[in-house]
């Protein structure tokens, strides 16, 4: 109680610096955009209220909004169950007793660290290296090929990071549980299912989380790879609002009211996701 | 693994080449270190890459400095408005970039913002949410014992922050710092709405360089300029990959 008191008085140095960038970058900014996401707007002062047309406008002008909406989820369902199954696999793969475990983890960690334009690119000249020489076609062919090349980037980014936190929840299984499940003759898939998965519940709920949430905020691999092509049938939600408020014109209050409705069902799904894993955890 | 040769092997050679033969070794009809040139030069690359650098270093700094001080007052002082500022910058994390995209960079230009320097300002705004949160669950499980004792011996607020307890936060601020870096070097969109007209970094370059030239593609020179990209990020891997590996397991564990 005793330091509380003494250091309470402290706020402006301690505090606010950091308050005050918060709100400058972020407070102020979100509450502007909830506001403006009602006014019709072309640079932030010439605000008028329009009510929730943005909003009506947003799903009603085309279909590209509820588009690239599915898309995400799609994508980010398949990627979260893709990435995370593979991690786990390489987890386990690099906890047995082999020499040159290391450097292999070294290895799939690597291109977590390359940000999301270079690696897009990266696998843009690669997946059309292989479509054009066997196919004699490139990535803008079709919407399929877009929706598994980002399927595969994202993959081959997140694996290396959700791999380094499987690895650590398995170095710290204790070796008695498994050797009990050794006496009692439990098989390979027993041991898994029973032993392993149940005690890594709090690894599954964070690396779930993190992919869910990474994969629907997408945009960097997303712009890279395909830029929407063809006919924005690869667009997802963060790529569809940046061009609503950047290339549409006198879109600016759509695109807000777009941003707005992404925001809630990020913090949604986040939010659900959290509960039900944290649930499980809790019985387990 | 394999893509990353690939795309060095490629670099090395002309764009007829890369064409036509993507999956050979460069060889002497095809080696062709002009890309390396060319693609320096079109991209202005080591300028880019010193902005980088600053931008990256300065907020990482700036960061690890402000929000530690912030995380152990907000933890550390009782009262209502500490506990909602926890909930605040834990709030913000869930937040989708889209949502304050275009608001934050007319607020950026409105305050003079944006410059490299200003750019600092909105990278703390931005990383407070994940760096505060991270490093008071660390606070947390410091014992208040610590700060009392130095404060009946006399210590100031001031002296029993930077030398009892910054010390004692190493592990929480080796974390920060390296997960706050890899998100600002990789950033994007972030200095490409609030400085990208005038200033270049690398994400920056890349993207102009590789979507703006439709048409006439020079393959050989893209693959130069992402092996340039990737460069630092190795360096910095093969320096610090222990604490990096570190890091990213107890950041994802205190999450």
């Amino acid at each position: 109680m005793l330091v509380s008191k003494y250091i309470k008085k402290w706020f402006p140095v301690f505090a606010l610096p950091t308050l005050a960038a918060f709100c400058l970058a972020f407070a102020i900014p979100f509450v502007m955009g909830l506001y403006l996401s009602f006014t019709k707007f072309r640079t932030v002062n010439d605000a008028t209220w329009v009510g929730v047309s943005n909003y009506v406008t947003a799903f009603t002008e085309n279909n590209d909004f509820l588009h690239a909406f599915w898309f995400t989820i799609r994508f980010t369902f398949i990627s979260a169950i893709t990435v995370n199954i593979l991690a786990f696999a390489l987890a386990m793969l690099l906890t047995k007793a082999i020499k040159g475990t290391n450097v292999f983890r070294a290895v799939f960690f690597l291109p977590n660290l390359i940000g999301g334009i270079v690696l897009g690119y990266i696998w843009q000249l690669l997946i059309n290296g292989v479509l054009g020489k066997f196919f004699q076609k490139d990535l803008t062919y079709s919407s399929a090929y877009g929706f598994w090349g980002l399927v595969i980037v994202v993959n081959w980014q997140m694996i290396g990071y959700m791999m380094i936190i499987y690895i650590a929840g398995i170095q710290g299984i204790s070796t008695d549980v498994l050797e009990a499940a050794d006496i009692d003759a439990a098989g390979f898939w027993a041991k898994l299912f029973q032993v392993t998965i149940p005690m890594l519940a709090s690894s599954i709920t964070i690396c779930t989380f993190l992919t869910v949430t990474n994969c629907l905020k997408m945009f960097d691999q997303n712009l890279a790879l395909t830029d929407g092509a063809p006919r924005n049938m690869t667009e997802g939600l963060a790529l569809n609002i940046y061009r609503t408020f950047y290339n549409i014109p006198n879109h600016q209050g759509v695109g807000q009211a777009k941003a707005v409705v992404f925001f809630i069902v990020v913090a949604l799904i986040a939010f659900l996701q959290l509960r039900a894993t944290r649930s499980k955890e809790r019985d387990a | 693994m394999i893509p990353l040769i690939l795309v060095l092997m490629n670099s090395f050679k002309g764009t007829l080449f890369v064409n036509q033969y993507p999956f050979a070794l460069p060889d002497k009809a095809s080696f062709d270190i002009s890309n390396y040139t060319s693609g320096v030069q079109a991209t202005g690359f080591f300028g880019a890459l010193a902005l980088s650098l600053f931008i990256t270093v300065c907020s990482t700094a700036v960061i690890v400095l402000l929000t530690s001080m912030a995380a152990w007052y907000i933890t550390r002082v009782r009262a209502w408005y500490s506990t909602l500022l926890y909930f605040l910058f834990v709030f913000s994390m869930v937040v989708p970039f889209q949502m304050v995209m275009f608001t934050m960079s007319k607020m950026a230009n409105m305050t003079h913002l944006d410059n490299p320097v200003g750019i600092i300002v909105l990278y703390v705004g931005f990383g407070a949410g994940l760096s505060v949160f991270i490093c008071s669950g660390f606070v947390r499980s410091i014992p208040v014992e610590l700060e009392e004792a130095a404060m009946i011996d006399g210590a100031s607020v001031w002296k029993t922050f930077f030398s009892v307890i910054f010390p004692v936060l190493r592990p929480v601020t080796v974390t920060i710092a390296i997960l706050n870096a890899m998100w600002i070097w990789n950033d994007y969109l972030l200095p490409y709405l609030v400085i990208g007209s005038q200033w270049k970094t690398i994400p920056i370059a890349v993207q102009s360089y590789m979507s703006g030239s439709y048409g006439n593609k020079d393959l050989g020179g893209f693959m130069a300029m992402l092996v340039l990209a990737i460069i630092p990020i190795v360096v910095f891997f093969l320096i610090g990959q222990k604490s990096i590996i570190k890091g990213i397991t107890a950041g994802a564990v205190k999450g």
